[in-house]
């Protein structure tokens, strides 16, 4: 699914420079969860972002493992469902559920 | 994923070829598809399942999940007419994912300053869309009020697979435009395909309303 925003082409554009890039793409959305299978999120070494995989909800636990990625980490399948607000946990209070594919570009 | 594969998925998308990305889940391995030479058996045909529906999703194929990623050329929007409701429509289509190009051949309204992030092609509509190839998602809306201009690029549009063909102006001077392409050989289906007055009835009245409602009625045509 191409969402317009070219968050691939940033991502390549970033490599270019010499900045290591990761990538997170939505696997599966259930529910009412705001971006669609293959909506994508660009992250680099230096702070850049681009694109996004949900509506601003998960993208700080994503944007962690990414960077995990970047410092050697596998390639991993987050999934994210209802937030519980007493646990003060990741997730989407939307009452949606994603899955989400992290890796680096090596 | 290989840096190859980025730069693969990343001269599909500037050669508007659609490519589906495989990923197997369990190890992350990646295929593209078609181009890839061996793949695992029955993924070329779920990749080219996924194709045609353009939609991304888990395909489980002989025990193993698969993430199957359609990677499909942006929408294009041809804007005919490089006038002031132009300048907010290329910004609203460009932000809603739309590859603009606005034609125009009087040089002093089609200039890059005056419309950042488009194409701008200082031409006659007629072989302006030709050289665009205007296919089954591309849109053509015509904005000139002028008929040199605007009737050219609606007989072009009426004649490709554009999925939305749309035109500015006045109930009145649109039944005169309708009048004008049916003597060039257009049929009341053709003519029908013509949204006119162009946009959503918002109530629109400046440039930017209108452009606005231009843009609604694009994405309505696209996803609705």
């Amino acid at each position: 699914m191409s969402d317009g925003e070219d968050v691939l082409g940033a991502a390549a554009s970033w490599l270019a420079v010499g900045e290591r890039v990761a990538l997170a793409t939505v696997v599966e959305s259930w529910g009412s969860s705001p971006r669609p299978a293959g909506s994508r999120m660009a992250v680099s070494d230096r702070g850049r972002i681009a694109g996004s995989v949900s509506g601003g909800c998960v993208e700080g636990a994503v944007i962690e493992a990414a960077r995990d990625c970047l410092a050697g980490g596998a390639a991993r399948e987050m999934t994210f469902g209802v937030s519980d607000e007493r646990a003060w946990a990741v997730g989407l209070p939307c009452g949606g559920r994603i899955t989400v594919w992290v890796e680096a570009v090596v | 994923m290989r840096r190859r594969v980025l730069e693969a998925l990343v001269a599909a998308r500037a050669a508007r070829r659609p490519v589906v990305l495989a990923t197997r889940l369990s190890d992350g391995a990646q295929w593209l598809l078609p181009d890839a030479a061996e793949e695992a058996a029955g993924l070329r045909e779920a990749a080219a399942a996924r194709l045609a529906g353009e939609a991304s999703g888990v395909a489980e194929i002989e025990g193993e999940r698969w993430f199957l990623a359609v990677e499909a050329p942006a929408p294009r929007l041809a804007i005919v007419g490089a006038v002031h409701i132009a300048q907010s429509l290329a910004g609203f289509a460009g932000a809603c994912g739309f590859a603009v190009t606005v034609i125009d051949p009087r040089a002093a309204f089609a200039t890059e300053a005056r419309f950042p992030g488009a194409a701008v092609a200082v031409a006659w509509p007629g072989e302006a869309l030709a050289a665009l190839g205007t296919d089954a998602r591309t849109a053509v809306v015509a904005l000139s009020h002028d008929p040199k201009i605007d009737d050219p690029a609606l007989d072009a549009a009426l004649r490709s697979e554009a999925f939305y063909v749309a035109a500015l102006g006045s109930r009145r001077s649109h039944a005169a435009r309708l009048e004008r392409l049916r003597a060039l050989g257009h049929g009341a289906a053709a003519l029908a395909r013509i949204r006119g007055p162009a946009g959503l009835a918002i109530g629109a009245k400046t440039a930017p309303e209108i452009a606005l409602s231009i843009a609604a009625q694009l994405v309505e045509a696209r996803r609705a």
